[in-house]
């Protein structure tokens, strides 16, 4: 196996630029470089441990057309990711074990970064009956997240049942907080942007008040909840309020909600429909706040292929969903790094420490020493791009940021000491 | 004037100005032994309707047809045109037909600006209704029937009642009204009230009868029945006496205030019978002028609007704004 | 309508061709002339071209009407949606079209326009005539015809002939909507589109 000597990169933005051997896929004494290690100069780069996504969608199984696991690996590699979690919304749902093996052994055999199926909560994503989570997490997939991620598990009993089913395999129930009546039919943040556009909205309250529900079902059974993708300033103090209680409630963000607001929607360009729904103003800074402080542990790309036609179209009949996975990094940099919210070492942390930890991963987001799984990205933040949607390794297009610069690029991803992006180019 | 007519914020004051002057010369016309004109031969207009609106329809038809365009009527209702992809293949077979201007209702908000926006047609787009968004041409015809009945509309006060929440004309009207100088207040109960609606340039209440007294207009929207079941008011028999314009609340009008409605009415919901047939109720009119407004749109929107222009707006430049 | 005739471009270069008195003298002579070629004013309606047209057609029946002691109908025609180059401007805003009622079937129309340049406008309006009724006949005065005809047509009365070449502009101020009576002439670097 290829050896990897990296000289001179600032370790998660540390100003003493230092040496790292990637030897046998650990982390090893530079000292010890054999003489056929490759050189990679690290001047100027920033070394992150490899970061880990706790909502990504690849589609397959049954919309291949939109993303394979393959190229959804692939377009991870790309964005510094090694490793992912699929969610559960494929056709089948991956609610069963048989389905979240073959994600799982898809995802192996691709090799461009650990898939980590997401198991679906419950049977077929409807809500009414537990699937087998014990079969997800006793199967080679060792599922430990759950998730009926793009429908709500909204029957309180059920949520209940399923925070405190998981705590024998120490899982954790990633809910999608939608209230389903409040958001009948709805197209966008309920705003003043949707009353001028004459779009059925989306309050924030639909949000809230499920979020609000989970917190207190997790306080009262000991369980651990994850909350999607939060988007609203009210969620974060929700979830503020139920860290102090000392539950077990863990959050993430998504970068578009970091970055972009519900202005957009006024171009009727579905390409912005995104669910949750972009927000206010108010609300990005309110995420972004939360994210700086820890009340969002993580962010996560909810990256949601879809094929052009479904984007092309009215509003109306669109799919919701945006690509994530290749911009992530740079949308995380340029809304709070140049902005000084976080650091470096921050970006570690709320992109691979806490969501390996929340995920239960354990060869991922260990910090960079001698001893560590070589699990990296190279990162360099002076770096800038127009994105391009035909460059994107993803099978779709359907990201927002077309024709934006981008601050920063990623250099080289290793997934256990390999190299799956190398000089910036796909392994 | 703009390429497109896709809201009633398409027009400044001055264009909004032109357009109802243009329809005054022409609705003098009407009377004429010949009531065509030469001004559009050659061009083509498509009406491409996605959901049944026969009076609109047959509105801008009549409009094309008296500027001697030819008119191509595309029904899409019922089909399997209904859904996204089929939008693009749709405004690609009438660019390659070489539509000049394309007329659309879509229960969809947004696609017009959908159709004129992403670089399908170079036609000219004109928003004939768009899901519970705008329908400008309909409140140039009100705006123009008003103008009749009361003069120049600066400071003149106007009440539309009713369901604003899914009224594109009432949006339309609202942004027009307000750009002509009138003084909007809209009425309705809370739930009939879009979220933002303090941001809009209107008035707004709750209680139609305080809204009675000073106004110049009043304007009464239709309530959908399909309301009702989503507990937006308790029945129909209580929105009618809370916000129905009876013969009671008529009385109460000025003497030179005009009723409308932009049709199809409830009579006997959110308006009596007698109200609508009274002689101050100018609802028939309304659609006799619609013709007229709508000629003037599309005469602004296609003369000079040759597609061989090089100004023409260019696509696939949307560019996304950030919070910074 | 002339776009010479709106043109406020270049006046300090103008050069005055006919003052008031001369307009005056012009359109008296005109007046006569028509009631000398109908025989009177009887079937006689006069209709002006906007905008200067307009107010041209009503000094002109003003005089006729002193001459004949009887009332002269005068009316205005708007031909902006006759116009052949709609496509190559941007949309114009429509004048008033007031035909005198009674109508135009069976009488003798005159039109009347300020200046007669490539003869388009007057096509126009023989189009726009013939959707309003069908005159016995239709006749042409125009204060001053410039020439550079592009269409077979003439004036019947003309106030005054001026020989002028491509390059100039002609530009004629009415009190009615300007500060005084007068026919301009200047140089204009910009071919101007005919009228």
């Amino acid at each position: 196996m290829t050896a990897y000597l990296i000289t001179g990169a600032n370790i998660c933005g540390a100003d003493r630029p230092a040496d790292l051997l990637l030897y046998d896929g650990w982390l090893a004494d530079p000292a010890e470089a054999p003489a056929d290690a490759v050189r990679v100069d690290g001047t100027g780069l920033i070394a992150l441990p490899g970061l880990v996504d706790l909502h990504t969608h690849l589609r397959e199984p049954g919309r291949e057309d939109a993303e394979t696991i393959e190229s959804g690996s692939r377009a991870a590699a790309m964005g510094g990711f090694t490793a992912v979690h699929a969610m559960a919304n494929t056709d089948p749902v991956a609610d069963t074990a048989g389905v979240v093996e073959q994600v799982w052994h898809l995802g192996q055999s691709a090799g461009y970064c650990d898939v980590r199926p997401v198991g679906a909560v419950t049977v077929g994503l409807h809500g009414e009956r537990l699937a087998e989570l014990g079969a997800m997490a006793d199967s080679d997939a060792q599922v430990r997240v759950f998730s009926d991620d793009g429908v709500c598990v909204s029957d309180a009993v059920i949520m209940r049942r399923a925070l405190e089913y998981v705590k024998a395999f120490d899982g954790v129930i990633a809910q999608h907080a939608q209230e389903p009546r409040l958001t009948e039919g709805a197209q966008m943040n309920e705003s003043a942007m949707s009353g001028v556009l004459g779009m059925r909205g989306w309050p924030a309250v639909a949000e809230e008040a499920v979020i609000a529900r989970d917190c207190l079902l997790a306080g009262h059974v000991g369980s651990r909840l994850h909350v999607c993708h939060v988007s609203t300033e009210g969620s974060v103090e929700l979830i503020r309020w139920a860290k102090s209680k000392g539950w077990g409630v863990t959050a993430e963000v998504t970068p578009h909600h970091l970055l972009l607001t519900d202005e957009l929607v006024a171009t009727y360009d579905p390409i912005y429909k995104v669910n949750p729904p972009l927000r206010t103003k108010a609300d990005v800074e309110a995420l972004r706040a939360g994210l700086a402080d820890g009340t969002i542990d993580c962010v996560a790309t909810d990256h949601a292929p879809h094929p052009t036609e479904d984007k092309e179209c009215e509003w109306a009949a669109a799919a919701m969903g945006m690509l994530g996975l290749e911009t992530a990094l740079s949308v995380v940099q340029l809304t709070m790094v140049d902005t000084g919210l976080l650091d470096w070492a921050a970006v570690a942390d709320r992109m691979s420490v806490r969501p390996a930890r929340i995920g239960r991963v354990g060869d991922h987001g260990q910090p960079i020493e001698v001893g560590a799984p070589a699990n990296l990205v190279l990162y360099d933040p002076a770096a800038t791009r127009v994105v391009e949607p035909t460059t994107l390794q993803s099978l779709s297009r359907n990201t927002p940021y077309r024709g934006m610069d981008l601050p920063g690029s990623v250099v080289a991803t290793f997934l256990r000491g390999r190299a799956t992006v190398l000089d910036g180019q796909l392994q | 004037m703009k390429h497109h007519l896709l809201s009633s914020a398409d027009l400044n004051r001055e264009d909004a100005v032109l357009v109802l002057d243009t329809a005054a010369e022409l609705l003098s016309l009407a009377d004429r032994p010949i009531k065509k004109l030469p001004t559009l031969r050659g061009r083509t207009v498509v009406n491409l309707f996605f959901e049944d609106s026969t009076r609109t329809r047959i509105s801008f038809e009549a409009a094309a047809k008296r500027l001697s365009a030819d008119v191509i009527n595309f029904s899409a209702k019922g089909s399997s045109v209904s859904k996204g992809e089929s939008l693009k293949d749709t405004a690609l077979t009438l660019e390659a037909m070489g539509a000049d201007a394309v007329v659309i209702r879509h229960g969809s908000s947004g696609a017009p600006h959908r159709l004129a926006n992403s670089g399908w047609v170079r036609s000219s787009v004109v928003n004939a209704g768009d899901g519970t968004h705008e329908h400008p041409t309909q409140a140039l015809l009100d705006a123009f029937t008003m103008r009749k009945h009361l003069g120049d509309l600066d400071g003149r006060r106007v009440t539309i009642v009713g369901d604003v929440l899914h009224s594109r004309v009432a949006r339309s009207n609202a942004l027009l009204l307000s750009t002509l100088g009138a003084e909007v207040t809209l009425v309705a109960p809370p739930t009939l009230l879009p979220v933002g609606v303090d941001t809009w340039p209107v008035q707004t209440s709750y209680d139609l009868d305080s809204a009675l007294d000073k106004c110049d207009a009043v304007m009464m929207l239709r309530v959908q029945a399909e309301r009702m079941n989503a507990a937006f008011f308790p029945s129909a028999r209580e929105y009618s006496r809370r916000y129905g314009l009876d013969d009671r609340r008529f009385r109460r009008l000025p003497e030179h205030a005009i009723v409308m409605h932009p049709g199809p009415m409830n009579r006997g919901m959110e308006i009596s019978a007698d109200v609508a047939d009274s002689a101050r109720s100018v609802i028939v009119e309304q659609v006799t002028n619609g013709v007229a407004v709508r000629m003037a749109v599309l005469y602004l929107l296609l003369s000079g609007a040759d597609l061989s222009r090089t100004d023409l707006p260019e696509l696939d430049s949307t560019k996304a704004e950030v919070v910074s | 309508m002339s776009s010479a005739s709106r043109s406020h471009d270049h006046p300090a270069t103008a050069r005055e061709v006919l003052d008031a008195s001369d307009i005056s003298r012009a359109l008296t002579r005109i007046a006569h002339e028509i009631l000398e070629r109908n025989k009177g004013s009887a079937n006689v309606i006069l209709l002006g071209i906007p905008t200067r047209g307009v107010a041209l057609a009503a000094r002109i029946a003003a005089v006729m009407a002193s001459v004949e002691a009887a009332e002269i109908p005068a009316g205005s025609l708007d031909i902006t949606m006759y116009r052949d180059d709609l496509r190559l401007h941007p949309a114009r805003a429509l004048e008033p079209t007031d035909i005198p009622s009674g109508g135009i079937d069976d009488a003798v129309v005159v039109l009347i326009d300020d200046v007669l340049f490539s003869g388009r406008t007057i096509r126009a309006a023989l189009d726009a005539i013939n959707d309003v009724g069908r005159p016995a006949a239709v006749q042409l005065a125009v204060l001053v015809d410039r020439g550079h005809r592009q269409l077979p047509i003439r004036a019947d009365f003309v106030g005054k002939n001026l020989p002028t070449s491509l390059s100039e502009t002609v530009r004629v101020t009415l009190r009615e909507y300007d500060d005084s009576d007068a026919v301009l002439i200047s140089h204009t670097n910009v071919s101007r589109s005919s009228s």
